[in-house]
């Protein structure tokens, strides 16, 4: 049972570690600024939800897995309003995303 | 072991959006590179507060992720409102989307 968990935990953070990398590449890389919210979307709802059950395999039933699932709510309630409130702010002020065919 | 592996991981992705913090062309691109490196901030803690056996530190978490959001949503208002105790927007900033 203890070499499962911890097998999980290994899984599961590996997981959300290469999800952190290809997030943050996205987010220097891509050439315009909606594609890089979608990479900055990426971060903030797999990776860090990987991560967090992975601490949570990790700590068992315990007051840190409260705190945890306390905290990855919390992220997944805030992130879409933030990238909401981001993308219309974008948008009233003028910002354009790249159309079909143009090149940047 | 993995704890430090991941921690490592998370830092390079924060350097990776300080980067585009720094050279985003749009003040938009910036925000988004900040809250991202707050996100990470949270996510960094939890993972140093179980590598050294401290998971108190969690409790520092959540606070700053609450402190990362209304930030955000702050710089946001205030960019598109042009004042923070607006009910609706100014009408000489933006133009309408429908």
């Amino acid at each position: 049972m203890e070499v499962a968990l911890t097998a999980l935990t290994w899984v599961f953070l590996g997981l959300g570690s290469i999800l952190m990398i290809v997030g943050g590449v996205g987010v220097l890389r891509l050439p315009d600024f909606f594609s890089r919210m979608h990479g900055a979307g990426l971060t903030d709802t797999m990776g860090a939800g990987l991560i967090l059950i992975g601490l949570m395999f990790e700590s068992g039933l315990s007051a840190p897995t409260v705190r945890l699932v306390m905290i990855l709510l919390f992220l997944w309630y805030t992130s879409p309003v933030g990238g909401h409130a981001l993308a219309k702010a974008a948008l009233s002020s003028g910002v354009q995303p790249i159309q079909d065919g143009e090149k940047r | 072991m993995i704890f430090s592996a991941a921690s490592v991981a998370v830092l390079g992705t924060m350097f990776m959006a300080m980067t585009r913090a720094l050279r985003g062309p749009t003040v938009f691109d910036r925000v988004l590179a900040v809250n991202m490196f707050g996100t990470k901030t949270v996510l960094l803690m939890c993972l140093v507060g179980f590598a050294v056996g401290r998971p108190e530190f969690m409790d520092v978490a959540i606070v700053y992720a609450l402190m990362n959001f209304i930030g955000t949503l702050t710089i946001l208002k205030y960019y598109e409102y042009g004042d923070l105790a607006a009910t609706e927007p100014a009408e000489d900033r933006l133009e309408e989307v429908d």
